[in-house]
């Protein structure tokens, strides 16, 4: 699984950061991004899945892996 | 005084005493009968209530214009529909950028402010916060009562945002004055309205004189040696912002900080829950800003434009009912029911889309600092009399007082 935030939607709410600080970022002007290559263990696939229910600008999308 | 409204799809009425006191059945019938409606009540308006319509409208800043963002208009008409009331505008030529800013202006405009309220700028503000609550707590808690309105939330947003901007925190009641008299009685009384806001611009026009002479670590300086696109940003839009920052957040969090003691003064298994799991308390505070939300915004339509079957006009104005939109049950289960650890809660409290509150991470860590010392000193108490407390309403609602009580 990875997260991307998409960066045309983010409105730097922070919800995401406060709610999984290990999978995302944010910038000076509160904007987030996934960190690293936004790859998600399996222990944090919930917390991706409650920064996706949370973000009020729909602005994160999970990718599943292929694979399976 | 106007008849109260006895169809609301038609002829609502936000400065109802009884709707600002208990809003939510009337958003419930909205919700469910007429998802936009609209009034000729306070200068006309329509009001979405669902979710999705707040969410789309938010987010549709080409045909919805924030060139005024007051939920009511009861001035004369302005020759500038300026969100300021016209001869502020016209005496100043500001408004209160970014919020009253479309693109491209708002572009720049919020990218200069977001810096200074990050959720990592804020927290160096945590510590004084701290202080100030225990200071306000130390003051009563002998007494074993306070006005949980007047004495406390209010005190807090107001002091804060004074040290930020580098002004002297004495004056942080004549502010809640201000703005109380700009943002609440003033939108039914354009006199007191037109008053307020002349004395604010006034008062930061003046430290703005003062801080150019000497540039301090405030926010007021932050502003005059920015730079836009390599030139300094125009001293008038100084002005505007700083008349923002004064406005937006003291009635405003003001407001989220009484609710929320509002709430826990009824609900002793929420009190007990946030003392006995303090790692709870981020995202109560978010089920709190949902439940509880105080602000509603406006738009003004930019053109013709037919929303769902209504026919609105370039110039009439739409409330952005968030508070509303907090409570749909389309997009929350049980809206009505305060879960503190509610896994899924996209509300909008601050708003959605370009002009989300730029201090809303500032709100949070007052609102939790502030939980946070009640709670410790004060773990059990409940409201002196439930229906003695007054709300306040319109753009902003919340307490106005509110007798707590404590063994």
């Amino acid at each position: 699984m990875k997260v991307r935030v998409d960066p045309d939607k983010c409105q730097g709410h922070n919800r995401c950061y406060v709610l999984a600080p290990g999978l995302f970022e944010v910038d000076d002007l509160g904007y987030a991004k996934a960190r690293g290559d936004g790859a998600v263990p399996p222990e944090m696939h919930e917390k991706a899945r409650l920064a996706v229910e949370n973000c009020p600008e729909r602005a994160i999308e999970i990718i599943e892996d292929d694979a399976q | 005084m106007a008849p109260q409204p006895t169809d609301w799809t038609t002829d609502y009425d936000i400065f109802d005493k009884g709707y600002i006191k208990n809003p939510f059945p009337v958003w419930d019938e909205l919700r469910e009968q007429c998802p936009v409606a609209h009034t000729g009540r306070w200068g006309g308006s329509w009001m979405p209530t669902r979710y999705e319509d707040v969410f789309a409208i938010a987010r549709d800043v080409e045909h919805f214009s924030s060139r005024n963002i007051l939920v009511a208009n009861v001035a004369p008409p302005p020759d500038a529909d300026d969100g300021m009331g016209g001869e502020l505008i016209q005496q100043y030529n500001v408004g209160a950028p970014p919020i009253t800013s479309d693109p491209p202006e708002h572009t720049w405009a919020r990218k200069l402010l977001l810096p200074p309220f990050s959720a990592n700028a804020v927290a160096k503000w945590e510590p004084e916060t701290r202080e100030l609550c225990r200071e306000l707590i130390d003051g009563f808690i002998a007494n074993g009562r306070a006005d949980g309105a007047s004495d406390y939330a209010q005190q807090i947003p107001s002091r804060v945002i004074a040290s930020m901007l580098g002004i002297p925190k004495d004056m942080a009641g004549t502010f809640t004055e201000w703005v109380r008299g700009f943002l609440e009685l003033g939108l039914t009384d354009p006199e007191l309205r037109r008053a307020s806001g002349r004395a604010i611009f006034e008062f930061l026009y003046a430290c703005i004189q003062e801080r150019k002479a000497n540039p301090g670590d405030d926010l007021i300086s932050y502003l005059l040696t920015s730079e836009v696109d390599g030139e300094p940003v125009p001293e008038p839009h100084v002005l505007g912002t700083c008349f923002l920052l004064l406005v937006a957040g003291i009635d405003t969090t003001w407001s989220s900080i009484g609710s929320a003691l509002w709430h826990l003064a009824q609900h002793p298994e929420d009190r007990a829950r946030l003392i006995n799991e303090p790692e709870l308390m981020p995202q109560a505070i978010e089920e709190l800003l949902r439940a509880y939300s105080p602000v509603t915004m406006a738009r003004i339509v930019a053109e013709d434009v037919s929303y769902n079957g209504c026919p609105m006009s370039e110039g009439d104005r739409v409330l952005m009912n968030f508070p509303a939109a907090n409570r749909d049950p389309r997009v929350f289960d049980n809206p009505d029911d305060v879960i503190l650890d509610r896994a899924k809660n996209p509300h909008v409290a601050f708003g959605v889309g370009i002009h989300r509150c730029a201090g809303s991470n500032l709100a949070r860590m007052e609102m939790r600092v502030a939980l946070e010392e009640w709670l410790r000193r004060i773990p059990d108490f409940r409201l002196e009399d439930p229906e003695a407390v007054t709300w306040a309403g319109g753009q902003v609602r919340g307490p106005r007082t509110m007798g707590i009580v404590w063994p």
